[in-house]
């Protein structure tokens, strides 16, 4: 039961060979074992989104996958997006300027939540964009900075798109 | 919280399910896409001593059109079944539904299989399973056998399925386009189990063949509201008459939320569903 599992990772384009006992889940095995404390846990249950990231190209929640499942997947965390602060994704500038964040607890899971969603669906309705978020809960801002935010970033990708400055 | 320990087994075969399960038998539990039980083992409502993954078994992942059937792999994400040109065509309704399923996130990994395993009775894979009278094959030790859907919900969180059994596909009927459809729900929010779900087939010629009216989210199982279906089955169409199935399709609600604190409000809230998921599936007959 107490049996480790030897588990290779590809996180954020580094390869990461880890061992875990089956029951470590693979938020934990990010925080604790690769350090990458960018992850949140916020409810353990899968309904708060704190903890998403993105698995092979699609935003998962980690709090309910077991790290030992995640052998040879292509792992990308909120740490992939940035090397620093004045190097920001286009969604994560977008919510600094539409002050998509207060705390900041959520704002890890809602960036790759929303990365994810706009390159499936890069110019959104408003109700498409508060779909997208559904399941990511904040509790400081009551969403509207954060609907904001994704519009914004949205216009902002098309403009590169189309060799403007927005 | 941390879920308690277990043993892990990741085979690549039905049959090396089958003979895991025959093997570790009511200890051992498994594991699909992971979205109810891993909330529950991580809430320790669940322990498992053995998980059983079921994410390395190639072969119930797929979506196939065979005969008159739409066959869909227990492992088949919900994303998946949701943008399916082959179950757009072949099952709009199911498709409907499954787009309906929780989160994106949600549906990137929950499956087809075990949505109808966990067989909450508010989702919306057992109230549709149930009104199209899908069949539910499964394999166990003595071969394969196949439960018509209304058979396979025993209750709450509860199936026919022994301990020994895995559901390997589910059989729709795939009627095509012909018949209007319309999955409607009501939800406090984007993505909740439904309060009540309404899924309603409503054949296009006017006839009664595959006319069928379900409903979730009421009573400790979906059902389907044979008083409302009673009502159509002649092949007439008009709004008194949809009125008064939806009327019926409320009545039945109530008598099967017995025991619901809010039974007189669900009731209502089936009628309007059901209101508005027949003027839609109207709308797609085309008539």
């Amino acid at each position: 039961m107490n049996q480790h599992h030897e588990v290779t990772l590809n996180v954020n384009g580094r390869e990461h060979t880890v061992s875990v006992p089956p029951r470590k889940l693979l938020v934990d095995c990010l925080r604790e074992d690769l350090r990458l404390t960018g992850t949140h846990v916020g409810c353990e249950q899968g309904v708060c989104g704190a903890c998403t990231i993105i698995m092979n190209g699609q935003n998962v929640r980690s709090c309910l996958m077991f790290a030992v499942q995640a052998d040879g997947a292509n792992i990308e965390t909120i740490e992939s997006l940035a090397s620093g602060p004045d190097d920001l994704h286009v969604v994560q500038q977008a919510f600094v300027d539409c002050h998509g964040l207060q705390c900041g607890f959520c704002t890890p899971g809602m960036v790759l939540a929303a990365k994810s969603f706009l390159e499936q669906n890069p110019s959104p309705t408003d109700d498409e964009i508060r779909e997208a978020i559904a399941g990511n809960i904040c509790r400081c801002t009551g969403y509207t900075f954060i609907v904001d935010a994704i519009r914004t970033a949205a216009e902002r990708m098309a403009g590169e798109e189309a060799g403007q400055h927005v | 919280m941390k879920p308690p320990p277990f043993e892990y087994f990741s085979p690549t075969s039905v049959d090396e399910c089958v003979s895991l399960l025959a093997e570790h038998g009511e200890d051992a539990k498994l594991l699909a896409g992971g979205q109810s039980l891993v909330p529950l083992m991580n809430l320790r409502l669940a322990a498992p001593e053995v998980l059983i993954d079921l994410n390395g078994v190639a072969e119930l992942a797929r979506i196939d059109r065979s005969g008159g059937q739409l066959v869909i792999g227990a492992m088949t994400r919900h994303r998946e079944v949701a943008s399916s040109e082959l179950v757009r065509e072949a099952c709009p309704l199911l498709a409907e539904a499954a787009a309906l399923i929780g989160y994106p996130a949600i549906r990137n990994r929950g499956t087809m299989g075990g949505s109808l395993s966990h067989a909450d009775p508010a989702a919306e894979l057992p109230c549709v399973t149930t009104t199209l009278d899908a069949e539910i094959v499964v394999a166990g030790p003595g071969g394969r056998r196949s439960i018509p859907a209304p058979d396979f919900f025993a209750g709450h969180f509860t199936t026919v399925l022994e301990p020994s059994e895995l559901l390997i596909e589910v059989r729709f009927p795939a009627h095509g386009a012909g018949p209007g459809w319309s999955f409607h729900e009501f939800s406090r929010k984007s993505g909740d189990f439904a309060l009540v779900a309404v899924a309603v087939q409503l054949p296009g010629d006017g006839g009664s063949t595959g006319l069928a009216i379900g409903v979730g989210g009421v009573g400790d199982r979906p059902w389907r509201a044979d008083a409302a279906e009673g009502l159509l089955a002649d092949g007439r169409r008009n709004d008194e008459l949809f009125q008064q199935a939806a009327e019926a399709v409320g009545a039945q609600a109530r008598e099967h939320g017995e025991g619901h604190s809010d039974n007189d409000y669900r009731g209502h809230v089936a009628a309007t569903l059901a209101r508005r998921a027949f003027a839609t599936a109207l709308e797609r007959t085309g008539r």
